[in-house]
């Protein structure tokens, strides 16, 4: 049975803040940090958004581009390292917004980055077994950096939504592959509001070890090069990691161009490959196939190869804003007023 | 403890359920099982329907003096959405400025987060309106 993207839709809060900015305030180089990351503006989310209402906003515009009935909706999985509540799950208001309860099962997931992508190859398993019609994977996140910490530069939030399915597909998931160690780069205890990350560690014997290895051991068992790829998206920390683990694997610039959002809007974790993904496939055109690597720190990748069908000629894009669209909807803020939006200021009882 | 009491109304929060006197068509927001208009006449003939989210602002404030719960928005505007359906709702504006407001100005239904009961208890969600 083929199984594979029956829609997709995404949501980028419009707040953003600079680097420089950032910088300013901890009497540190933003724009040497802007470079350095390649990330040129973060998104922030408002006040009153968070990973539900993130998720909320992509699966509704993810259900605006297909005419499935939410009711044949089996099940439904929210990733994120983000979620509002410890106990109590994203995904069952989700769920109730899209009015897809209450006959489904649902659950939230947590891989750091990726956990998005682990609830799309649940979705493929429960489809591909017939234990379900329809499934949603969603990869949102509001992450934090620490007050001050390097990580404060790229830390943002967003989010993608993916109808995973056997019919009217607009992208077939050929196959998928996934690379797991334990490796402790990047962490955070129960309990404590900023993850906690091993600096230089995170970089070789984390991201470039697993992504690399994830994205030969996909492409050996797919029997495919680097060049067989119209696109390619890689998890994406910062603009530089992405591009550098490309290089080292095959891929052009011009293969990852499209799909590398981060350095405009940040690293919205979960939401970092589905989103990447989400700006490939508003461009893509029948047949271009795609290779996706996500990261998640901890650490693991999945990797996707998919083919995108003849059925993306008439997908509903335009009853959904675009990837592009929803970067340019942006309004700039001082660390003060984003220092407010994410709480970093104690504030008396009562006040939210 | 208002958690029960907001868990009734998600529907209504979540996906702007509302209902039509099946007597006269009148909608109404938030649902109601008797017709303001028909009274008696529209006993069992209201019809629960989803409003389609869109409608135009009516008209509109900016609220500076916030209650607690909403510090951290203040400035915010409140407005009057006409919904295309006809009912008017009462609900935050959010996503754009107040000097880009304008009555008659497009706006569509989103949700987000519209209060929480401390720290440590539940969060409330529901509709606000964004500029379509």
């Amino acid at each position: 049975m083929n199984v594979g993207i029956v829609s997709y839709g995404a949501y980028i809060p419009r707040f953003r803040i600079v680097p420089p900015e950032i910088g300013r305030v901890w009497g540190s180089d933003g724009e040497a940090m802007s470079k350095g990351l390649m990330i040129f503006s973060k998104s922030v989310p408002g006040p009153d958004e968070d990973v539900i209402t993130i998720s909320v906003e992509a699966a509704r515009n993810m259900m605006r581009r297909t005419s499935t009935s939410p009711k044949e909706i089996g099940a439904l999985y929210v990733g994120s390292e983000s979620h509002p509540y410890a106990v109590k799950p994203s995904g069952t208001i989700v769920a109730e917004a899209i009015e897809a309860s209450p006959h489904l099962t649902v659950a939230d997931l947590e891989f750091a980055c990726k956990a998005g992508t682990a609830g799309i190859q649940m979705c493929m398993g429960l489809v591909g077994s017939g234990m379900v019609k329809y499934g949603v994977a969603i990869g949102a996140d509001t992450s934090q950096g620490a007050p001050g910490d390097p990580l404060e530069y790229s830390a943002s939030a967003g989010g993608a939504a993916y109808l995973i399915g056997s019919q009217d597909l607009i992208a077939t998931i050929n196959g998928t592959y996934s690379y797991t160690t334990d490796t402790p780069d990047f962490w955070r205890r129960e309990g404590q509001p900023y993850p906690s990350h091993g600096g230089r560690f995170t970089g070789e014997p984390a991201y470039f070890k697993h992504v690399s290895a994830c994205a030969k051991g996909m492409m050996e068992r797919m029997g495919t090069k680097p060049e067989d790829y119209q696109y390619a998206v890689f998890h994406q920390p910062n603009g530089k990691f992405p591009t550098r683990v490309a290089k080292m694997l095959g891929f052009t610039d011009k293969q990852i161009e499209v799909g590398l959002i981060t350095p405009h809007i940040g690293n919205t974790y979960s939401g970092a490959v589905p989103l990447g993904l989400a700006a490939i496939l508003d461009v893509a055109k029948p047949n271009d196939r795609i290779f996706a690597v996500a990261y998640g720190s901890g650490a693991g990748c999945d990797g996707f190869d998919i083919t995108v069908t003849e059925n993306i000629s008439h997908f509903k894009l335009d009853a959904a804003p675009t990837i592009q669209q929803l970067i340019e909807r942006k309004k700039m803020i001082d660390y003060a007023t984003y220092a407010k939006y994410r709480r970093k200021i104690m504030m008396k009882e009562g006040g939210s | 403890m208002t958690t029960a009491r907001f868990w009734r109304d998600n529907a209504t929060r979540y996906n702007l359920m509302a209902t039509r006197c099946g007597s006269c068509g009148k909608v109404t927001f938030p649902p109601r099982h008797v017709c303001p208009i028909c009274h008696r006449r529209s006993m069992g003939k209201m019809e629960k329907f989803r409003l389609s989210g869109k409608g135009e602002v009516y008209s509109f404030t900016l609220v500076h003096e916030a209650p607690a719960a909403f510090e951290l928005q203040k400035p915010y505007i409140v407005a009057m959405i006409k919904m295309d359906e006809g009912v008017m709702m009462t609900a935050q504006l959010s996503d754009c400025e107040y000097a880009e407001v304008k009555i008659g100005m497009r706006v569509k239904a989103t949700l987000r987060k519209i209060g929480e009961e401390g720290a440590g208890g539940v969060i409330h969600y529901g509709y606000k309106f964004v500029p379509e």
